[in-house]
């Protein structure tokens, strides 16, 4: 596994040089245009431009996908299951971290990964998914994620976007230039120089108008390449391809359109948000490849290994996918048996944590509504929807409670647990509190105020 | 002469971050192979740790089905205590068939079923048995990784200098593991 991170590396090193020189040569060419012997001038602009981009990828990427009131951390409590299919998958890997959760509500049943550094890893979730999948599809599309945290896939395919990104602006600004400028600039002082300049002014438009095609289909390619290689680690981690093959027809069948996905943030996802299942086509220019020819190579495989997947991929296509260094050392591994688990959450759990997780109070009434009542509801009731049944919110009482270190002029608060599941109720200043099933401690402290509510 | 001596130098140093390069990575392959031994070891004991609060919480339950629940508690002490690889791996996998045998029993309980602590314990319960399969999944592709290292050419040369050793494999009979075990009253 670290082998096929080092052949990883040097197959992106390849690429990321390869976009580099375009770069230059594009920097180069583009400055030599406009004035001649400001070559070099171009090129600084060129890396100045690349830098630019390159510094706000590093400050600023973390909070770039996961913020927003659309991402929520999850925590153990919320979904057990969910926390222990990925560290098992973490253990499968054999990552040293485990990574942040987050979920997004959402119907549409997607997943992805991002983190440069091991320590800020982290994988998102829709509930869409949760509810849709059984254990072993969930597990399969986890190892897919974490197959690309293994891979090191979100750090590469981020500096292969900025340098995609310079190389669009640069190409940009010296057609526009170019354009614009005409003829008039481009005064010669002998008839030599006349032909060099006339050979740099077509091998600059050459490189403005196909750099950014060139550099484009490199960066397709490679994602493409490391979707087949997550899905290879996935089949290689679970031992059993069939739960991302299955979890890849359901995801693929259930429709996407995620809200606030971007061209920029497509690659990273399990299936693609952004293509429709109608015209998803072999095509150069899409990030993933067909998710019908993904399953049906994870369908093909003999065994679980890499081995395995890599000649089932030399059946369905032409070419090779991992290093041959990589396979001399992977051992062979048999396909396990299914695990007779449903799906990991119904439909109701899965929105109820996602409810849980805006801060929401969800209430039960006795016909069998569950309403979910917003934090900002300042009322101390509220009436059922459906039959009209007064319902009160359940606020945690002042009362004799031996209230820990606290303050000495406030009231303790008191509040009665009804059941072992999860509860909800409304600290005296008006936040809404979640109790986990997993909670025993005697006193929980409101995150908005800071009292300690005695829970009994 | 002088050149000859810079050719020389210069191959030299080379060669010695080229074979210092294979080193690291050998040590870096042993390391994550400890890492890996270690994980198993953490799950195993992680399940240890779980089984007195679930055998509390079926006897609330459960409790005339003491021969099941002493069973388990049997096997876990076994566990805890057994020394030597071949008998823990036997100690582990005698648990693994009394747990089975104990979520058998409680299907027969509606109201245990029904028990959040008791599913919460049997979600962690059945996810940590999984999770020792995967560490040892990984220990063992690690181990496969390594041997294969230090038996190819140049590697070998390193390993063999440095005295790394070939890896034994993690091995557990796998129809002990997947099968549930004959329950007998």
């Amino acid at each position: 596994m670290w082998e096929a991170i080092a052949a990883n590396k040097r197959r992106s090193a390849v690429l990321i040089s390869a976009m580099v020189v375009i770069l230059i040569i594009i920097g180069y060419t583009g400055g030599e245009l406009f004035a001649r012997g400001a070559g070099p001038l171009g090129l600084v602009v060129a890396v100045i431009i690349w830098a630019v981009m390159m510094g706000t990828y590093l400050f600023g990427s973390d909070s770039l996908f996961l913020h927003g009131a659309y991402f929520n951390e999850l925590k153990k409590e919320d979904s057990p299951q969910l926390f222990n299919v990925v560290e098992e998958m973490k253990l499968a890997a054999g990552l040293d971290f485990m990574p942040k959760l987050y979920l997004i509500h959402d119907e549409a049943p997607n997943a992805f990964a991002v983190g440069r550094n091991p320590n800020n890893y982290a994988i998102a979730v829709t509930s869409g998914l949760l509810h849709r999948l059984n254990r072993d599809e969930l597990q399969g599309v986890i190892a897919h994620e974490i197959g690309h945290l293994k891979n090191q896939d979100v750090k590469f395919m981020t500096l292969a976007a900025v340098l995609l990104g310079s190389i669009v602006i640069l190409s940009d600004v010296v057609g526009r230039s170019l354009w614009f400028s005409g003829r008039g600039r481009r005064r010669s002082d002998s008839r030599g120089n006349d032909q060099a300049q006339a050979i740099i002014l077509i091998v600059g438009l050459l490189f403005a108008i196909l750099g950014p095609l060139m550099a484009q289909l490199l960066y397709f390619a490679c994602s493409r390449k490391r979707e087949y290689l997550a899905d290879a680690s996935a089949a290689q981690f679970t031992r059993y391809p069939e739960g991302l093959a299955s979890a890849l027809q359901k995801i693929a069948l259930a429709g996407r359109g995620l809200s606030f996905v971007s061209k920029a943030t497509a690659p990273m996802f399990i299936v693609n948000p952004l293509a429709s299942v109608d015209d998803e086509s072999a095509s150069l220019f899409s990030t993933h490849p067909p998710t019908a020819e993904r399953i049906r190579i994870l369908r093909h495989m003999a065994g679980a290994s890499l081995t395995d997947y890599e000649t089932a991929f030399r059946e369905m296509k032409r070419g090779n996918l991992i290093g041959g260094r990589t396979l001399a050392t992977a051992a062979p591994t048999s396909i396990r048996a299914a695990s007779a688990d449903g799906p990991v959450q119904t439909r109701q759990e899965a929105g109820d944590m996602a409810y849980r997780r805006h801060g929401y109070l969800p209430l039960n009434c006795s016909c069998g509504l569950t309403i979910n009542v917003p934090e900002n509801y300042d009322r101390h009731e509220i009436r059922c929807v459906r039959c009209g049944n007064m319902l009160p919110i359940p606020v945690a009482q002042e009362g004799a409670a031996p209230a820990p270190a606290a303050p000495q002029n406030v009231a303790p608060l008191v509040y009665q647990r009804t059941t072992q599941g999860w509860e909800s109720f409304r600290c005296a200043c008006g936040r809404t509190i979640q109790l986990s099933p997993a909670f025993a401690a005697p006193h929980i402290h409101c995150q908005a105020c800071g009292r300690a509510i005695a829970v009994t | 002469m002088l050149i000859a001596l810079i050719v020389v130098i210069v191959l030299i140093v080379v060669a010695a971050a080229w074979l210092a390069g294979m080193y690291n990575g050998l040590v870096r392959l042993r390391n994550q192979l400890e890492n890996a031994w270690a994980q198993i070891d953490v799950q195993l004991k992680r399940r240890h740790d779980l089984i007195p609060n679930l055998v509390e919480t079926v006897k609330g339950y459960a409790a005339h089905e003491r021969t099941t629940l002493e069973n388990v508690t049997k096997a876990r002490n076994l566990a805890v205590n057994a020394q030597g690889v071949a008998d823990r791996a036997q100690a582990e996998n005698m648990l693994t068939g009394a747990l089975k045998s104990l979520f058998a029993v409680a299907e027969a309980y509606p109201d245990l079923k029904a028990n959040q602590n008791f599913l919460a314990l049997q979600e962690e319960l059945t996810s940590t048995e999984n999770k020792v399969a995967f560490s040892r999944q990984f220990y063992n592709d690690s181990a496969q990784a390594y041997n294969t290292r230090i038996e190819v050419f140049p590697t070998n040369i390193v390993a063999g200098m440095f005295h790394f050793e070939r890896r034994e494999f993690f091995e557990v009979k796998d129809e002990a593991q997947r099968e549930a075990p004959q329950v007998k009253f």
